[in-house]
């Protein structure tokens, strides 16, 4: 990650649109940020906790999102500047306590919560478009156009948030928070607040003292008159630009990534002087004289954007309460089906959109180097498939569940979660998971499942986590499978880190996000505690880990837990030099004549076995292998062998 | 500093190659090279969930006066500096044109759908054979080989940073990127010196 704190104003540095975001809060002079991990959120958090103790703010990997936000609120009521950052699937997670939030309204320290939404899901298990939660919550909206906007709406938002009294949101998506771009750096402040939750005692005066969301209907009328104050400034906001001709034949209207998206497709079709793009920065509320004002340069409309017809809806809504008679434009967008309602925008997409109502065509390479080069992929390029990496200790893990289940014979099965693991799903993890929704949603599923014994159920249900789930969102889950009696095994997979989002600590862990060590919130103690029956495993231990497993199977009582402890390989290689020298003994591996139909190469599928086609026998990639040993045991010819590295 | 020319405004940059082999890193170090003087650069990638094992790319987009998207339009790669060769036939095939330039590291990665037997890996040689067909210009640097003797495959991305530097096709010299591998591999610096100096002759020779 870049430094973020380095003090250099007017230079331009190469950030990620995250990296912009938590320096752009670090102009604004924030004290207090909190998150959970999610792609692509986390380096917001990440590149503050790194520069936290050398500039003197607090930053937190807060256990999950919804303590993220109340803590950062917190710190708003007792007037510190404060961000809480996450991905789409924790505004979900924080939106009970917004809508309460927002009747209170905010402290003297503006608040700012970042969402990374994910369009085609590329790091997600879904692709909410979280703009229209701050349309239902009633909360200022903006969403910048490029990286150096990533930096500078940041700033200007925490004083917004400030001044309106409530708090802004700004929603980002993976091509700004994780694409890379030129940002010309501010000053930094160096002035930090005093902290201090001011109290009025006498209680007759207490709406302006109280964060207390009542009487409700009255503060959602003082919410109104907030928000329209925050419309008035959004009309003369210059994070809203229009650039074209005067009379353009088609009007893009655009926002975020797609801004520049539309840019290069107008490039592309060398259409600038026929085509002009009106970009809106500030969302919600919408500024309707501003839009209005432009829009009727053009009688036709494009609305470019990601994920769901955002800004097209409202646009729309708008031009619903135009006089009768009134000249509107034709809408063209998601509801007419130029642009998809659906996955993640590019360039080529808004070249088609525009060549279709316009009536061109475009041919951006010779059509028959076209061709061959489409061929020569199509016929060439083998399919790569995402896999858990070599040394992964999940699939020591799941070839144990699986032999497990199998030998168990009930027809068992698994009901996953988000993680790494989730590719579980797929070859990686031998095909065993069958659920995936939310963060602690397998634990809850199988509660349900574990509880139709009655029914004539008697399948063994496997619910697996991982570590960092399992303090997120999985503890009421187990509390209530042990309260309830619910037959589950709920397998933790506790590589000591938040592998999938980059390895970020936590309350397992010891350490805090600024690098302290702190104290351990042990798993098996919690879980013991709660009267769980609990067993510790090392997965790499293939044959004591499937016993275990098929053990508790076949044992009566509740939810029971299962842990899985090895670190995760990414993290130990950093550490460690690898423990084995792994090679295949060509004279003992026998290859298709085994018998064992290439267990190594076919199933286990550790991407550090290659299979020689020309020698007839498997093989290590010296390049891939982390030399963990696992697939030394699962060889019936003993033809894998390790030695002490 | 006396900006140098492009010679075509944006260059479009694709950095290809599996996850896991570094590809972010070499995009940084490029990107940043190119930032310092006095370029707009925008790079996009995928990572997260394409890192464990799956196709990774980065598109660079290198520009005197415009930040351009982070997606290289379809057919408009002006180089591509393949890390892995069935990666970057993958990249020809949807980004390529006449007049693309290729550097590629001829070691393959097998994925699990090859060694599960899902899928076909080409045959290397007609592989290479297909690349310089599809390229108006083709370098192969045998980084991964080069690197191993130099005592670890991971030295493979500094000699391929210095091949694309030697090439001459990007507005970068020696000058340039020296400083930034410095400030990226404080630790390691002297072999990862080596190897990109290894990569500016490869690519010359």
């Amino acid at each position: 990650m870049a430094n973020i704190e380095i003090d250099a104003p007017g230079t331009s540095q190469l950030l990620i649109g995250n990296e912009a975001i938590a320096r752009g809060a670090l102009e604004a002079g924030i004290g207090f940020a909190a998150a959970y991990p999610g792609t692509p959120s986390s380096e917001i958090l990440g590149s503050l906790a790194q520069v936290a103790k050398k500039i003197g703010i607090y930053a937190e990997w807060s256990i999950n999102e919804m303590v993220a936000i109340e803590a950062a609120a917190g710190a708003s009521f007792a007037g510190i500047r404060a961000l809480a950052a996450m991905k789409q699937n924790g505004v979900n997670v924080v939106s009970d306590f917004l809508a309460n939030l927002v009747m209170t309204g905010t402290g003297k320290g503006g608040l700012v919560l970042v969402s990374c939404d994910d369009p085609s899901a590329i790091s997600s298990s879904n692709e909410q478009d979280t703009r229209p939660a701050a349309k239902w919550l009633d909360i200022p909206l903006v969403e910048p156009g490029d990286f150096q906007e990533a930096k500078d709406m940041t700033k200007w938002l925490f004083d917004l948030a400030e001044e309106m009294g409530t708090i802004c949101m700004l929603r980002s998506v993976t091509r700004i928070a994780h694409a890379r771009g030129n940002v010309r750096l501010g000053e930094l402040p160096n002035k930090p607040r005093k902290a201090h939750f001011e109290q009025v005692h006498d209680l007759r005066n207490v709406m302006p003292t109280t964060f207390i969301p009542i009487p409700s209907p009255f503060r959602h009328l003082l919410l109104h008159i907030k928000l329209d104050k925050a419309r008035e400034k959004f009309e003369s906001s210059p994070f809203n630009r229009y650039v074209g001709p005067d009379k353009p034949e088609l009007m893009i209207i655009t926002s975020g990534s797609c801004w520049l998206y539309s840019q290069d497709a107008v490039e592309a079709l060398k259409l600038k002087d026929r085509v002009g793009i009106l970009k809106l920065g500030t969302l919600w509320p919408l500024p309707e004289r501003f839009v209005i004002e432009h829009m009727s340069k053009s009688d036709k409309v494009l609305f470019v954007e990601e994920i769901d017809p955002f800004i097209e809806g409202n646009v729309v809504e708008l031009a619903g309460n135009f006089p009768p008679n009134a000249a509107r434009p034709v809408f063209y967008g998601k509801r007419s089906g130029q642009i998809n309602a659906y996955g993640e925008l590019n360039p080529d997409m808004v070249i088609k959109a525009i060549a279709n109502i316009l009536g061109l065509t475009y041919q951006p390479r010779d059509i028959d180097y076209s061709k061959k080069a489409e061929a020569a992929a199509k016929s060439n390029v083998p399919d790569r498939t995402m896999t858990f990496c070599a040394g992964c200790p999940h699939r020591a893990t799941f070839w144990s569940i699986k032999n497990a289940l199998k030998l168990d014979g009930r027809d068992g099965f698994v009901t996953g979660d988000i993680g790494c693991y989730s590719m579980a799903l797929g070859p990686a993890g031998f095909f065993q998971v069958r659920t995936m929704h939310c963060m602690g949603g397998g634990a809850g599923v199988a509660n349900g499942l574990g509880k139709l014994g009655q029914f004539g159920f008697d399948q063994p249900v496997i619910a697996v986590v991982g570590d960092s789930t399992f303090y997120h969102a999985t503890i009421p889950a187990l509390i209530n499978g042990i309260y309830n009696q619910s037959k589950f095994i709920l397998v933790i997979l506790d590589n000591s880190a938040t592998a999938m989002t980059g390895f970020q600590p936590h309350p397992g862990t010891g350490i805090t996000a600024m690098g302290e060590p702190t104290k351990v919130v042990s798993m098996e103690a919690l879980c013991r505690s709660l009267g769980a029956h609990v067993e510790v495993c090392d997965p790499f231990d293939l044959k004591a880990t499937t016993n275990t497993l098929l053990k508790m199977m076949t044992e009566d009582g509740g939810a029971k837990v299962a842990i899985m402890r090895r670190s995760c390989e990414l993290v130990r290689i950093k550490k460690e030099k690898p423990p084995y020298k792994v090679h295949i003994d060509i004279d003992k591996c026998i290859g298709e004549a085994c018998g064992c139909d290439r267990l190594c190469t076919r199933i286990f599928l550790c991407p550090g076995l290659v299979w020689d086609k020309k020698a007839g026998k498997s093989k290590i990639d010296e390049v891939i292998c982390s030399g963990c040993g696992v697939c030394v045991d699962i060889c019936p010819q003993g033809a894998i062998i390790r030695e002490a590295a | 500093m006396t900006k140098k020319q492009l010679t075509k405004d944006p260059l479009n940059l694709i950095i290809t190659g599996v996850g896991g082999q570094g590809n972010v890193m070499i995009s940084l170090i490029i990107g940043n090279a190119l930032v310092r003087d006095g370029f707009l650069v925008t790079i996009g990638e995928t990572y997260g969930a394409s890192q464990r094992g799956g196709p990774v790319m980065s598109h660079m987009r290198i520009s005197q006066n415009t930040q351009y998207s982070p997606f290289i339009p379809d057919g408009c790669a002006d180089i591509i500096l393949g890390m892995e060769p069935v990666e970057t036939l993958r990249m020809l095939g949807k980004y390529g044109n006449p007049n693309v330039i290729t550097i590629i590291n001829p070691r393959p990665i097998y994925s699990i759908d090859v060694t599960g037997g899902h899928s076909q890996y080409p045959e290397l040689d007609k592989l290479i054979e297909t690349i310089k067909e599809l390229s108006c210009q083709t370098w192969l640097i045998n980084a991964t080989e080069e690197a191993q003797k130099m005592g670890s495959h991971m030295f493979a991305n500094a000699i391929l940073i210095g091949a694309l530097t030697g090439s001459g096709v990007l507005p970068l010299d020696k000058k340039s990127v020296e400083p930034i591998l410095r400030e990226t591999f404080p630790k390691e610096i002297e072999t990862n010196l080596l190897a990109f100096n290894k990569g500016l002759k490869l690519v010359k020779s």
